[in-house]
């Protein structure tokens, strides 16, 4: 009997590359905060800018994180999760028309009981729309990447055109609730109450997708299935059944980000959600898709870069986020923090 | 000879057949058959979308790659044609400067968005053609010193195309012989040529190769074929040709604007077309292109009639509002994604 | 002896275009360890992938302790008691290796009881028990992997090549893990390329080639007919 030599692993130390590579993101980010204070060193514009940064960019992981684990776990793109974004933010200012008399009065609790039943109205609604959408549009192409571009790109015409047909043509003006109006002063710098307000969700979302995705069963079973879908498939866990329910929970979470983000512009249209799809498709492509972790970090640069740019030159903000994605693959063509898959 | 021309793929269908020549004599003859203004421009415009739409079949029918940067590639061209007649003065030479360098800035963009994506995976190009051509779209029009921004570009074409050069004296079987009708006639013989060409690219040897790594790129792979190579080929081909037709969609209306050739809007036309046509079949194209921008032009007429026919019941006059032709044509789309993914040309033939 | 746990008749499964069994007729006896033989690329593989439901069977019968589970989604067919573990182990290396076993306890917390059991068969489990899989040794991933199938009592195990490129010490460990499991009485299919190994731990064995099983008996016979062996598989056990 003979078998093969055994491997024999040598720990060797890790070079300084090696040992900060995992890191490499968060320094990176870090990176572009400390480049953007050099750029603009007047801390309090600088303060104000890197708010309204990070502000956009946890709402653009809201909106993309759902998106990343919906391909990471099925390897299923949806081209139309912008229709889910479009939606919520129409469903939550129409909550908050309806309740202007809590949302205009000048009362915090009043004010975001208002904001709290219209994210919760958005988020059934787009939570139940996510599911019909994976029911009808999704289900019938699994495994064909081409007829999903193309049909859930469909789904994304289809929506927007109902969404006209049900609240008109017109882009709806909308203003925020009375106390989250205006600024507070930090340091000599304007704050605004709501980007305030935006990052402190971000925060709590991300923190409760990772508390889920690594303390609880549901978190493990879909971190798997990232990984290796047809082994947790084997050990006894129905995939089909917990990736429906990350797609409605994604759906659910685009539909938050529809919110915060149409109150961010103050506006609504139908197109709304196509648009920000430009910057959650960057955001997905340098994290990695189907990496949460990736997602967030990548979320956030884009939102900071996006912003010092546009202070610094308006017409290079779009620019300069294709110039990241494009630097980004050239150093990591799988996206920052790669998803290792199985096969 | 007629096989030849064709590069040996026929229609294969007497349906088919039949429409193809009849859409072939209506645009040859078009000036003298349907002699309006507003019939004539949708001739013109019906033969720059078959040689676009065909032109994005090379990349979505034949290569199975998705993009969403073709109204950009459209887009190069005609700015190309508006700069180069804008700045070089009205002429000949000035269209071609601008179509030639609108499709050289395509190819080498097209290069760059593949060599960055196809190397990756085939499913980050969609996504990164929809981020640039956006990005691309915006920076349009914030450009607007050299772009004239939103407004576009109006600009001189040469004498002998417009309508107070009179190439013969009164009139041609009814129609005045004058410039117009030359530019008509640049237009359709230059789509003609671009598409007999593109018939002759997909029946070559590297057409059925793109169409084996569509079926199986592992196993064109393993054969031995650079993949990425063809695909990146076949992008840089189709990004060259959508250019030129977006040059003869400028030399056509004198005038390029971001909503006449970089909007969503039209990319999503493309797609539908395409696909309603049906995939991988260039004469898929020819009836996607027609029946759209038929439809697009007069059937939106019969739509707000059948609004009015239910204006008093709730909702449905909504539905049925001219301006949702679109909710219809998406919902069109999936079903046709989903049964009939080889379109009206792939039915015709199994028939 | 009882009714077998598992049954294949005429199994037949395509991949693609391709025939890859082509009426594969099986039987696992209950509480015996089953080898199933063959060179590389006879299908043996694809026989436990069918089994488990990751390919479907397009003719034939699989039958789980006389219940047909031809057909039936792979999560059902784990459920009604199969351990599996694949050729490539199938571990998550993002995960650690307490959360590999987490997950694969399907039905509730992991018995305490059972995982020190694990400990004593395996004890470099405990060391790395924090550690990302994704860390450990090929021999520490495929211990994992045995000990993931291992974690709550199945009545049938199907095992993928478990010794492949290892250590003679960790194969030692295998086969122990392996008899101590046939000691509590499950049933076990085995494919196995090393034959010192099938020879030690095997009851019966079956042989494949081409996509059909050409022999099927105990594996003593096999063991004890170098000519059989020459037949069947091209090579004797002793020049291997």
């Amino acid at each position: 009997m003979s078998a093969a030599p055994e491997h024999a692993p040598t720990m060797a130390r890790l070079s300084v590359g090696q040992r900060l590579g995992p890191y490499a993101p968060v320094l990176l980010l870090a990176a572009i905060m400390a480049i953007g204070h050099l750029a603009i060193p007047a801390t309090s514009s600088w303060l104000t800018l890197t708010l309204s940064g990070l502000a956009m960019g946890m709402m653009i992981f809201i909106m993309a994180s759902g998106l990343t684990l919906v391909f990471g776990l099925m390897d299923v793109i949806n081209f139309g999760h912008g229709a889910f974004v479009s939606v919520g933010a129409f469903v939550g200012v129409s909550f908050l028309l309806l309740l202007e008399h809590m949302s205009g009065a000048s009362s915090l609790t009043l004010n975001l009981t208002a904001l709290m039943v219209a994210i919760v109205g958005a988020m059934a609604a787009t939570g139940l729309m996510g599911w019909a959408f994976e029911r009808v549009i999704v289900k019938p192409v699994y495994g064909h990447h081409l007829k999903q571009i193309l049909v859930t790109m469909g789904g994304l015409i289809v929506v927007e055109q109902l969404i006209i047909v049900l609240w008109g043509p017109e882009e709806i003006y909308i203003t925020r609730p009375e106390s989250l109006k205006g600024a507070i002063t930090f340091a000599g710098a304007a704050l605004e109450k709501y980007r305030l307000v935006a990052v402190g969700i971000g925060i709590v979302v991300f923190l409760a997708m990772r508390w889920t995705l690594r303390r609880t069963k549901i978190g493990l079973i879909v971190r798997a299935g990232v990984e290796n879908g047809e082994m947790v498939m084997a050990l006894g866990y129905n995939l089909r059944l917990v990736f429906i329910g990350v797609f409605v929970a994604g759906s659910a979470l685009a539909g938050l980000g529809g919110v915060l983000w149409g109150l961010y512009q103050e506006v609504v249209t139908a197109h709304m959600g196509n648009q920000t799809m430009i910057l959650v498709f960057i955001v997905v492509i340098i994290g990695g898709l189907g990496s949460v972790e990736g997602c967030f970090i990548g979320a956030l640069m884009v939102g900071l870069l996006q912003n010092y740019v546009a202070f610094l030159e308006p017409k290079a903000a779009l620019i300069s986020n294709i110039a990241l994605m494009v630097a980004i693959l050239m150093w990591r063509p799988m996206g920052m923090i790669p998803v290792v898959k199985a096969k | 000879m007629l096989k030849t021309l064709l590069s040996g793929d026929m229609p294969r269908a007497p349906i088919l057949s039949a429409l193809l020549v009849v859409i072939l004599i209506c645009l040859a003859l078009a000036p003298f058959l349907f002699p309006g203004v507003r019939s004539v421009d949708t001739a013109a415009r019906i033969c720059i979308f078959i040689v676009l739409v065909a032109s994005y079949d090379l990349l979505l029918g034949y290569g199975g790659i998705v993009s969403f940067a073709h109204t950009m590639f459209f887009g190069l061209g005609a700015y190309g044609v508006a700069l180069a007649s804008t700045h070089l003065g009205r002429g000949f030479d000035s269209l071609l400067i601008g179509t030639l360098g609108g499709a050289a800035v395509a190819a080498t963009l097209a290069l760059v968005i593949g060599l960055f994506s196809l190397r990756v995976r085939a499913i980050f190009f969609a996504m990164i053609t929809l981020a640039v051509a956006s990005a691309v779209a915006v920076l349009v029009s914030q450009l607007s010193g050299l772009t004239g921004g939103e407004d576009g570009l109006s600009f001189k074409i040469p004498r002998a195309l417009g309508p107070a050069f009179k190439f013969a004296d009164g009139e041609i079987f009814g129609v005045k012989a004058n410039g117009k009708l030359l530019k008509y006639y640049l237009i359709f013989g230059a789509c003609l040529i671009l598409f007999l060409l593109m018939l002759r690219i997909v029946n070559s040897p590297f057409g059925r190769v793109l169409q084996s790594i569509r079926e199986n790129d592992f196993r064109a792979e393993a054969i031995g074929y650079r993949v990425v190579h063809y695909r990146v080929a076949a992008t840089c081909l189709s990004a060259a040709i959508a250019a030129c037709a977006g040059a003869l969609y400028a030399i056509w209306l004198r005038y390029v604007g971001p909503d006449t050739t970089l909007s969503m809007e039209i990319m999503i036309d493309i797609l539908l077309m395409v696909v309603i046509g049906g995939m991988g079949t260039m004469y898929g194209a020819v009836i996607g292109a027609t029946l759209f921008v038929l439809a697009q032009n007069y059937l939106q007429n019969l739509l707000s009639l059948a609004g009015d026919s239910v204006a008093t019941l709730p909702l449905l006059p909504d539905l049925l509002n001219a301006d949702r032709w679109l909710l219809w044509l998406g919902v069109l789309f999936i079903l046709s994604v989903y049964f009939f993914p080889t379109g009206i040309v792939g039915r015709l033939r199994n028939n | 002896m009882s009714d077998p746990i598992l049954k294949l008749e005429g199994v037949f499964t395509n991949i693609a275009q391709y025939h890859i069994l082509q009426g594969v007729d099986l039987t696992v006896p209950r509480g015996e360890v089953t080898m199933l033989l063959g060179r590389n690329g006879v299908g043996k593989t694809t026989t436990l992938r069918t089994i488990i439901g990751h390919w479907r069977a397009h003719q034939g019968r699989v039958l789980l302790d006389g219940t047909d589970i031809t057909g039936l989604p792979t999560p059902q067919i784990a459920r009604a008691g199969i351990g599996f573990v694949p050729e490539d182990m199938g571990i998550f290396a993002d995960l650690t290796v307490e959360e590999n076993m987490i997950l694969a306890a399907v039905s509730g917390p992991i018995d305490q009881t059972r995982l020190q059991w694990l400990f004593t068969v395996f004890p470099a489990l405990e060391t790395f028990w924090k550690k990302d899989a994704g860390t450990l040794s090929g021999g520490q991933k495929q211990m994992l992997s045995i000990a993931r199938a291992m974690i709550e009592e199945r009545t049938l195990y199907l095992i993928d090549e478990p010794t492949k490129g290892l250590a003679p010490a960790i194969i030692t460990t295998m086969a122990r893990a392996i008899k101590e499991l046939k000691a509590q009485g499950a049933s076990i299919l085995l494919v196995e390329q090393n034959f010192a190994v099938a020879k030690a731990l095997g009851d019966s064995a079956n042989v494949m080639d081409d996509g059909r099983m050409i022999w099927s008996g105990r594996m003593s016979e096999l063991t004890e007919d170098t000519a059989l062996q020459e037949r069947l598989m091209g090579l004797s056990m002793e020049a291997h």
